[in-house]
């Protein structure tokens, strides 16, 4: 093979495997704004919060109830952790920005703005700002797998499938299924949807549990790639907001394809001009606004 | 501005009765005569350099109050006027050996300049995108001052000299600094002060009530909003500008994020859309971030807890509340 095609080819899979990141947490954005008309700033730091629950379950949870020789692994987390953080969003959702609905979105904005500041404050507080490194891979996802181009790490290529399985999920629970027809008609007219007895206050928390428990499942796939630090979900986020505003938060399916793309796009860059690759998205995102000022997959206003 | 108007939400204004007017003036004359009082006499009681730091911030959370508070648009990407501004003004002091007043200009022109190009691309979207998308473009800025080969990466750009104001006042003598910082923070308020009262900062206020009705009315809206932002980013790159020259130092805490986090608590904490509101919320903030400069990364923590206070519980902010039980409409 062309040594030129199998670089690009081995930058696109690890482009790929941050599209992940991108997509997981666009999507939970997406499905947020779409009831609750709320941009979820602090979705940074859940992610953040999920990775360091799954690095707490690993390496301090024993200790702390006197089993020093226990070790909560990569399995078990991947449930506890989304669900953890989920019940945090629902508390931030219950007691803060229900309050804020009536409101203009700026505000909770920064009402999260304010939890993402928070929340990273305290893990600086009480970790390395710098990073730890997760040790708790599992051992049957270690190792490398021949893609006939690469070498790929078997669980970056996990990362991978499993995401897309979710996303695919997420996606047809939404578009297909009961429960989502009566989310989409709660953020179409909650008042008529109110009136045909369902209960839309406890929908919503639902639904931003839900979100920011993608947000903390994210985190824990993240955990075992890139090293666990506070800093995490504060630069991500950034990037999530150029790839919503590129892809238009009007659409679930939308905002996962652009998330796998621009993290492609974001590989190959690192082929032509590596300097270029953390600003090509943003680079991107100036283009849409000059061609399609509502996004790629955004409705008109 | 009529007192018809029913869709007002946050923003009461009642500018009815004659009585209610005069007693708006009297207050805002003794907030005017405590202010530049406090500018006069602060050397005295305080250490010159803090002062300086709280006038620039001061400056900077006005500048961004006349986007968030008398337009209504919230941009998360101010630091990069400021921090940007910092930068260029400090090359321009350092390598150009450009004089004081000059330097200062070329930093506020770049920030206009940068603030034109962001402004134009942001209002193509409206409402929550429009702060995302700021929040992005900052974002390449930030980039751009870490990679560049000018700006000192990390270490961000030190030793600007202060050199002689108009050639012969040394701007090393700390009252000399300080009144010069003194005299453009003033300055720049005015300025701010006029602009929200002229003709066309009423069109902007009318814009923030009902943009919709501003456009029917034959406002031609995007380029009210645009003027604003490229005024309002140019008076935070005065604000940054001033701050290299005082610091003799521009760093990436300029240009990061967290500074146009920082920025919006001020305005929150002390009221958008009031007029002294971001010179008492910067003051506060600076004060509490030296206070507490001690407990290390905690401070963050007691930022996002202001902020969510802010948000909940006092959303028009200390001098909001102080007008509102004062019951006059600006303050």
């Amino acid at each position: 093979m062309d040594p030129m095609i199998r670089l690009i080819l081995a930058q696109g899979m690890l482009g790929l495997n941050n599209g992940v990141f991108y997509a997981m947490l666009s999507l939970g954005l997406a499905v947020i704004f779409g009831l609750l008309n709320v941009v979820n700033f602090a979705h940074g730091a859940l992610y953040m919060l999920g990775a360091f629950l799954a690095l707490i379950l690993y390496s301090y949870a024993g200790a702390w109830v006197g089993l020093d020789a226990l070790h909560i692994g990569f399995w078990p987390a991947l449930i506890i952790a989304p669900l953890l953080v989920a019940c945090f969003g629902m508390l931030i959702e219950r007691f803060m920005l229900r309050r804020l609905y009536k409101l203009d979105p700026i505000y909770s904005l920064l009402l999260t703005f304010g939890v993402t500041l928070v929340l990273q404050g305290l893990f600086i507080n009480f970790f390395n700002a710098s990073g730890t490194p997760y040790p708790g891979m599992p051992e049957s996802l270690r190792g490398v797998v021949n893609l006939g181009f690469m070498m790929f790490p078997k669980y970056r290529l996990f990362v991978i499938i499993f995401s897309i399985v979710v996303c695919f999920v997420v996606w047809y629970m939404i578009e297909r299924t009961r429960i989502g027809s009566r989310l989409r008609a709660g953020t179409e007219n909650p008042e008529l949807v109110k009136a045909f007895g369902i209960n839309v206050p406890l929908m919503v928390m639902l639904t931003f549990g839900f979100g920011t428990g993608l947000a903390g499942l994210a985190g824990v796939l993240a955990a075992p790639i890139y090293s666990v630090s506070p800093l995490m979900g504060a630069n991500l986020i950034i990037v999530i907001f150029a790839v919503v505003v590129i892809g238009g938060m009007g659409s679930i399916a939308g905002a996962v394809v652009t998330g796998f793309s621009l993290g492609l796009v974001e590989g190959i860059t690192k082929v032509f001009y590596a300097p270029a690759a953390n600003t090509v998205i943003f680079l991107l995102m100036v283009i849409i606004l000059l061609v399609r000022p509502n996004g790629l997959f955004g409705r008109q206003g | 501005m009529s007192n018809t108007t029913t869709d007002i939400g946050e923003f009461e204004e009642n500018t009815g009765e004659p009585e209610h007017r005069t007693r708006s003036r009297i207050w805002q004359g003794i907030f005017w005569v405590a202010l530049i009082g406090f500018l006069l006499i602060a050397p005295a009681l305080l250490y010159p350099v803090f002062v300086m730091q709280l006038l620039c911030f001061a400056l900077f959370a006005a500048a961004f109050n006349l986007l968030i508070g008398f337009t209504g648009l919230l941009s998360f990407g101010h630091a990069a006027f400021f921090g940007g501004a910092a930068y260029i003004a400090g090359h321009a002091l350092k390598v150009w050996g450009f004089p004081p007043l000059l330097g200062i200009a070329t930093g506020t022109l770049f920030a206009a300049a940068l603030g034109w190009a962001v402004g134009s691309l942001a209002i193509r979207r409206q409402g929550i995108y429009f702060a995302m998308i700021t929040l992005a473009l900052a974002q390449i800025v930030y980039f751009l001052v870490l990679q560049l080969p000018f700006t000192g990466g990390e270490d961000g750009l030190q030793g600007i000299p202060r050199g002689h104001l108009l050639g012969f006042i040394d701007l090393n003598q700390p009252l000399a600094m300080y009144y010069t910082v003194a005299a453009i923070f003033l300055i720049g308020f005015l300025v701010i002060y006029r602009i929200i009262h002229s003709p066309f900062g009423q069109v902007l206020q009318a814009i923030r009530e009902n943009e919709p009705r501003a456009l029917s009315l034959g406002y031609n809206v995007d380029r009210f909003k645009l003027l604003a932002f490229v005024l309002s980013a140019a008076l935070a790159g005065l604000a940054g500008s001033t701050k290299a020259l005082v610091f003799q130092f521009a760093s990436l805490t300029d240009a990061h994020w967290q500074m146009s986090g920082e920025v919006i608590l001020m305005t929150l904490l002390g009221g958008m859309g009031t007029i002294f509101g971001p010179v008492v919320g910067s003051f506060i903030v600076v004060a509490l971030q030296h206070a507490l400069s001690g407990i290390g990364s905690w401070v963050q923590v007691v930022i996002g807890g202001t902020f969510i206070a802010c948000v909940l519980l006092f959303r028009r902010g200390i001098v909001g509340e102080l007008a509102r039980l004062l019951k006059i409409n600006s303050l």
